[in-house]
C-alpha cells in the first residue's frame, strides 16, 4: 500500500502528514521549527512514520511546503503553501471557497475554486502585525502560554481596545492596560479582536464567500475562531487538523503524483 | 534606494549622471559623442555602472536628453535639453531665473519659472557661429586643441575684434589677425567676446532677469563667464568646472527620480488599474510574484512610500522602505 507525505515547514512550527491511497490521514506530527530547519523537517517526518510503523520506502512521494520547503532535503518536490492550504481545505471541507490561513508570521486570505485551485490570494504586509506573532508578543508580555491564550481570552466580559498594530509595541500596550487595572482576560480578548479586524481587510480583498475555512497554527486558538466569526457574522469550518492543512495539501499533491505515475496516460500516437 | 540616470547626448560630448533618492550624485561620466550615438550612450551607461559598482537592474529610471536623446535605446523617457538644463540650473542655484546654455552646436537662453519649468527660450540662429564649435574652429586654425584653449586664454591682454558672424568665415578673420601680428591668446579672447555679445542678445530676447546661471561645455573656459559678467555688469551663477557640463544630465536624472516616484506612487498605480497586494521582503515578493503570474496576473514591484506605514511604525518605516517591496497586480486582458 503506497503512502505519500507532506511536510510543511512553517516559521514557528513544522508539520508532517502521511496519507494512504484512500487519502485518509494515517499519521501526523508537529514540532517546533527552531533554528535547525533541516532537522525539524526530518524529525517531523520520522516521528510520523514511527506512529504507524510505516517504512520510509513505503512513502513513495514527499512534498515540502511552507517557507522552509527547500530545506526538506528528503522531499521529492516543493509546492507553495498557498496551493497546499487551498488543496487541503478543499479536501477536508469540499465546499470551501475562502481560506484564512493564520500562521506565525503570515496571515493569508485565499480564494479557492470548486476544484481546489487558487483563484486569488492576499497576505498581510510585513511587519508581523496581525499574525500569530502578535499573539506570541501578548503571551510573552502576560506570561501566559500560547495554548492557554484563547481559553483565557474567552473568559473576558469587557474587552479592551488595542490600538497598536506593531508587534513590538504590543507588549508595552498590554502592560499599560495592566497598569490601568484591566483584567488579563479583557486585554487578551482585545488582542484577538484587533487581529480579527485586521484580517477582515485581507478577506474582503479576495472576497468573502461561503464556506470559509480557518487554517494554520492560530486556528487552534478558540478565541481567535470566535473573534473572526464575530467580525464575519458567520461560522467558519474549523477542525483539530486545521493546522496540518498545508501538510495535508502537500500530501494530497504527492498522492496525485503517485497515482498519475501508476496509471500512465495513454500516449497519443500521431 | 532609488537610483536614476540622466544622460545628455550633446553634439560633442555625452554626459551621464547617476543620482540617488536624496539627490546625491553617485557618479558621473563623460565621453566624446562621435558618430555612433546609440553606442556612446550605452558606453556611458556601462561606465556609470562600473564606477558605482551597480547592476543595470538596480537603476530605476533613465531619462535621455540632448540632441541625441532619441538614440538612447535603454531610456525610459526623453526630455528636451531646455527642460533638463532649466531643471539642473534651478537645482544647483535655486534663485535662477535665466539660464544661458552654450554647448558644442547650440546656444540657448532660457527663462525659468519658479517651479523649475521652462517659461520661454531662444536658440541661436542656424549656423554654429555662437557656439562652442566656433571657439573650437578658431583654436584649431591656430593649432590649439580644445583642451588647450583655457590655458591659452590666460595670456590674453588686448582682445582682438572678431565679428564672429560665421564660423566658416571666422577662419579668414583669424588669418587676418595673425597676419597683423595679433597674439593667438588675444584672438581667442576676441572670439570669446564675440560669443558673449551674441549670448547677451539672446538673453535679452527672452527678457532675462537675475539670477543668471551659465551652463554647458563652454563654461569650462573661465574667461567666458567672466566676459558675460563684465558685459552684463552683474554676477552670474556658475557651477564649478567639473560640474557645469553636467547640468543638463543632472536635471534629467532629477526629472527621472520625480517621474519614477510619481509612477510608483500608490495613487498613480491605482489610477492605472493596479491593485496593491502586500509588502514583503525580496524572497517573499519573488515567491508570490511567481504565484500571481501563474494565476494570470501581470505583476509590478515597487518600493513602499512612507505613507504606507502607520505612525506607530516610527523609524521602522524608513528601514522597511529600504528592505521591503510592495507587490501590485493587474489582471491581464486574457483572463478578464
Amino acid at each position: 500500500m503506497p503512502y505519500s507525505a507532506g511536510v510543511d515547514v512553517g516559521s514557528t512550527q513544522t508539520k508532517a502528514v502521511i496519507i494512504d491511497e484512500c487519502r485518509n490521514i494515517v499519521a501526523r506530527y508537529l514540532t517546533d521549527t527552531g533554528a535547525d530547519v533541516v532537522a525539524a523537517a526530518e524529525n517531523a517526518f520520522r516521528e510520523s512514520l514511527k506512529q504507524q510503523n510505516i517504512l520510509e520506502e513505503e512513502v513513495e512521494w514527499v512534498i515540502g511546503t511552507g517557507y522552509g520547503r527547500y530545506r526538506v532535503t528528503f522531499g521529492n518536490e516543493q509546492v507553495t503553501e498557498i496551493s497546499c492550504h487551498g488543496r487541503g481545505a478543499n479536501h477536508m471541507f469540499p465546499d470551501t471557497r475562502t481560506v484564512i490561513d493564520m500562521g506565525g508570521q503570515d496571515t493569508k486570505a485565499i480564494k479557492v475554486s470548486a476544484s481546489g485551485e487558487i483563484d486569488d490570494f492576499c497576505m498581510n504586509d510585513k511587519c508581523a502585525a496581525g499574525t500569530g506573532r502578535f499573539l506570541g508578543a501578548a503571551s510573552a508580555a502576560l506570561d501566559i502560554p500560547l495554548d492557554k491564550l484563547g481559553k483565557t481570552a474567552l473568559e473576558s466580559s469587557n474587552g479592551v481596545n488595542i490600538s497598536t498594530t506593531c508587534t513590538v509595541f504590543a507588549e508595552s500596550e498590554v502592560l499599560s492596560w495592566l497598569g490601568r487595572g484591566k483584567r488579563v482576560q479583557d486585554i487578551l480578548w482585545g488582542v484577538h479582536e484587533s487581529i480579527a479586524t485586521r484580517s477582515m481587510g485581507l478577506l474582503r480583498r479576495v472576497g468573502i464567500e461561503d464556506e470559509i475555512t480557518f487554517t494554520g497554527g492560530v486556528s487552534r486558538n478558540e478565541a481567535m475562531v470566535k473573534a473572526l466569526e464575530d467580525v464575519l457574522g458567520k461560522k467558519m469550518n474549523v477542525s483539530d487538523d486545521c493546522h496540518y492543512m498545508g501538510a495535508l495539501g502537500a500530501a494530497l499533491f504527492a498522492m496525485d503524483h503517485i497515482m498519475a505515475s501508476r496509471n500512465p496516460q495513454p500516449v497519443e500516437v500521431e | 534606494m532609488v537610483l536614476t540616470v540622466g544622460i545628455d547626448i550633446g553634439s560633442t560630448y555625452t554626459k551621464a549622471i547617476m543620482l540617488d533618492g536624496d539627490d546625491n550624485i553617485v557618479t558621473k561620466v563623460m565621453r566624446q559623442t562621435g558618430f555612433k550615438l546609440s553606442e556612446v550612450s550605452q558606453q556611458c551607461f556601462d561606465d556609470l555602472l562600473k564606477e558605482s559598482n551597480k547592476d543595470a537592474s538596480e537603476i530605476d529610471y533613465v531619462v535621455a536628453t540632448g540632441y541625441g536623446r532619441h538614440q538612447v535605446k535603454f531610456k525610459d523617457v526623453h526630455v528636451t535639453d531646455l527642460t533638463a538644463g532649466a531643471r539642473g540650473a534651478k537645482l544647483l542655484f535655486p534663485g535662477t531665473q535665466t539660464v544661458l546654455d552654450i554647448g558644442g552646436q547650440t546656444m540657448k537662453a532660457i527663462r525659468v519659472e519658479e517651479d523649475g519649468t521652462v517659461k520661454a527660450f531662444r536658440l541661436n540662429d542656424k549656423c554654429a557661429a555662437g557656439t562652442g564649435a566656433f571657439l573650437e574652429k578658431t583654436g584649431r586654425y591656430m593649432g590649439y586643441e580644445t583642451t588647450a584653449i583655457a590655458k591659452l586664454l590666460e595670456g590674453a591682454t588686448r582682445p582682438a575684434e572678431i565679428s564672429g558672424v560665421c564660423a566658416v568665415f571666422a577662419e579668414s578673420e583669424v588669418i587676418n589677425q595673425l597676419s597683423i601680428g595679433t597674439p593667438p591668446a588675444d584672438i581667442m579672447q576676441g572670439a570669446i567676446d564675440s560669443l558673449t555679445t551674441r549670448a547677451i542678445q539672446l538673453m535679452k530676447r527672452v527678457k532675462g532677469e537675475a539670477e543668471y546661471t551659465l551652463i554647458g561645455g563652454i563654461m569650462r573656459f573661465p574667461s567666458m563667464p567672466r566676459a558675460v559678467e563684465k558685459k552684463q555688469e552683474m554676477q552670474v551663477n556658475l557651477a564649478d568646472e567639473e560640474m557645469s557640463q553636467f547640468i543638463s544630465a543632472l536635471g534629467a536624472a532629477w526629472l527621472g527620480r520625480h517621474r519614477f516616484s510619481k509612477i510608483t506612487s500608490p495613487e498613480f498605480l491605482e489610477s492605472e488599474g493596479w491593485e496593491r497586494r502586500f509588502m514583503g521582503d525580496d524572497e517573499k515578493i519573488a515567491e508570490h510574484k511567481a504565484n500571481y503570474e501563474s494565476m494570470g496576473y501581470e505583476v509590478k514591484i515597487v518600493a513602499p512610500v512612507n505613507a504606507e506605514f502607520s505612525s506607530d511604525c516610527g523609524d521602522c518605516a524608513e528601514t522597511a522602505c529600504a528592505e521591503y517591496k510592495v507587490i501590485y497586480t493587474k489582471k491581464t486582458t486574457s483572463n478578464v
